[in-house]
């Protein structure tokens, strides 16, 4: 009987342990993770933290479903790998051996390095326990700072503002999130902040947390001011948690180098999730895509691989969605700036227009005071759009987008002065969605 | 929003309502739970999240709740198609 060992009890991990399970019905599989609170949706922390959900709702899985999966589950931190042996160690003393090992360990929070982080009231949010602590916290926080300039960050602002504390939110550059959103983005954006009480500082450059009897004080920016808080919260960036694989010998970049059938260099040994980087035999790079969709994905193809059903995994285009300000935002394709190119033409359209529900009444989520479209003209195709609020487009652009829709005949209307390109793509997409077949 | 599109939009809201069912859309859903927390009668939308299959209970009032409150717009109403269904 084949003994699949999985590290991590993240999406990835959960994933692969279906998809063997499925193939293999007879193996054993082993999960080792050392989060105290198990397989919980990360994401949800944030809709935790603003009090929408109960922590105990944040739990996808009953005991009867890990029942079903059957799958033993060891509480403990991975300490080390032994390839040789085909064996891994947990909390420096236990072994555990392993015909195959998959590594679903995920990322964790880059560290704030300047002075003064071992101060109580630094947070990050990584785990339950880092939402517990700020729950905690906030209970006793008047004000507090946030600094970082993505998804998380907003999340960390906007779960204190839902905790009545007063914060300021700490920006690098001008606006928010300057690499994926446009410059009307991020004021729609920053305005909704604003509204709630949140003071924004740009080009905010934190230099170090000062301190009280071992609690935070106070913040100093690189222009010298500082800002009074009993709370920082920073979220500056993820990074794979690569070191159990690097001390085993294993490929490593930035994340652990896996090739499309998410196989790391030891036949045995795979790695899925946040922590892997994928090879991509489309654009022939590696990618480190750290989103709980792809993780998921990653999780099932590469439990299929060790299951002995050789997949290869196909990276989708990008495909994001969030939610910033209150406002749902999809992000397809090529929308930030690294995406772009000589004949790729933005437009974007707002509040004037009439946003409208699609004939064959696919009712989407809809009632935002604010929405907004950005579409990616290419040159015979959609190459991306942004849309936020009112999300009825979203699912037929995703479509478009993939399906690499050939939008020749509504191009120069869609780029024509003051037409109202939601109607255009509305009209385009009864059409296209008829005459193909739209899984 | 004109009043006719405002009408349109009612008169397709209800018809949703009417005759539609919960779809979810899988790769949107981060399995965070607020539909199943927010589903009046208790389903659990999340698993149909999971799974990728429609809310087909009859229990479901189609309130829309779950949609509304989705923070990242995975569910969405559409037509019960049985005939369709039926004709494969």
């Amino acid at each position: 009987m084949t003994r699949h060992l999985i590290l991590g009890m993240g999406v990835a991990g959960i994933a692969a342990a279906e998809s063997i399970r499925a193939t293999e019905s007879g193996a054993e599989i082993v999960l080792v993770g050392d989060d105290p609170f198990g397989y919980y949706s990360r994401p949800g922390l944030a809709y935790y933290l603003t009090g929408e959900m109960v922590e105990k709702q944040l739990f996808p899985f009953t005991t009867a479903d890990f029942q079903r999966l059957n799958v033993r589950y060891v509480k403990g931190r991975t300490t080390k790998i032994f390839r040789e042996e085909h064996q891994i160690e947990v909390d420096g003393k236990n072994r555990v051996s392993y015909d195959r090992l998959l590594i679903a360990v995920g990322a964790q929070a880059v560290r704030l390095t300047i002075p003064g982080t071992d101060l109580e009231g630094v947070v990050k949010l990584d785990h339950m326990a880092d939402a517990r602590h700020i729950q905690q916290l906030a209970r006793r926080t008047r004000r507090a700072v946030v600094v970082g300039g993505g998804i998380t960050a907003l999340e960390l602002v906007e779960g204190l503002v839902a905790q009545r504390v007063k914060v300021t939110y700490l920006l690098r550059g001008d606006r928010y999130w300057n690499n994926v959103l446009d410059e009307h983005e991020s004021r729609i954006v920053e305005k909704r902040l604003e509204e709630e009480g949140v003071e924004l500082i740009h080009h905010a450059e934190l230099t170090e947390v000062l301190g009280k009897r071992g609690r935070v004080d106070s913040i100093r920016l690189l222009d010298g001011r500082t800002i009074k808080c009993n709370l920082l919260a920073y979220a500056i960036g993820i990074q794979p948690r690569v070191e159990l694989a690097k001390d085993a010998g294993l490929a490593v970049d930035k994340g652990i180098l896996v090739d499309e059938h998410l196989q790391t260099n030891d036949p045995d040994v795979f790695a899925a999730g946040d922590v892997a980087q994928a090879y991509d035999p489309l654009t022939g790079r590696s990618i480190i895509d750290s989103l709980w969709g792809p993780a998921r994905e990653q999780g099932r193809v590469a439990g299929l691989n060790m299951a002995g059903r050789k997949t290869a995994y196909l990276k989708s285009p990008p495909f994001n969605v969030t939610r910033l300000a209150g406002l749902t935002t999809t992000i397809i394709g090529a929308v930030g700036r690294g995406g772009r190119d000589d004949d790729l033409v933005g437009i974007a359209r707002g509040d004037s227009e009439t946003f409208r529900s699609l004939p064959d009444a696919i009712s989407a989520q809809s009632g935002f005071d604010v929405n907004h479209l950005r579409l990616l003209v290419g040159e015979k195709t959609l190459l991306g759009a942004l849309v936020m609020g009112d999300q009825t487009l979203s699912i037929p652009l995703q479509k478009m987008i993939a399906g690499k829709a050939d939008i020749s005949p509504i191009r120069e209307k869609l780029m024509a002065h003051d037409v109202k390109i939601a109607d255009v793509v509305v009209e385009f997409w009864k059409e296209w969605s008829r005459n193909f077949v739209v899984t | 929003m004109g009043f006719k599109n405002l009408f349109r939009h009612e008169t397709t809201r209800h018809r949703a309502l009417s005759t539609g069912q919960v779809v979810p859309d899988s790769a949107r859903c981060v399995q965070c739970g607020i539909c199943s927390f927010n589903c009046p009668i208790g389903i659990d939308v999340r698993r149909h999240a999971w799974t990728g299959e429609a809310v087909v209970n009859s229990r479901c009032l189609t309130c829309g709740e779950c949609i509304a409150r989705c923070p990242r717009g995975v569910l969405r109403f559409a037509h019960t198609d049985l005939f369709a269904e039926a004709a494969k």
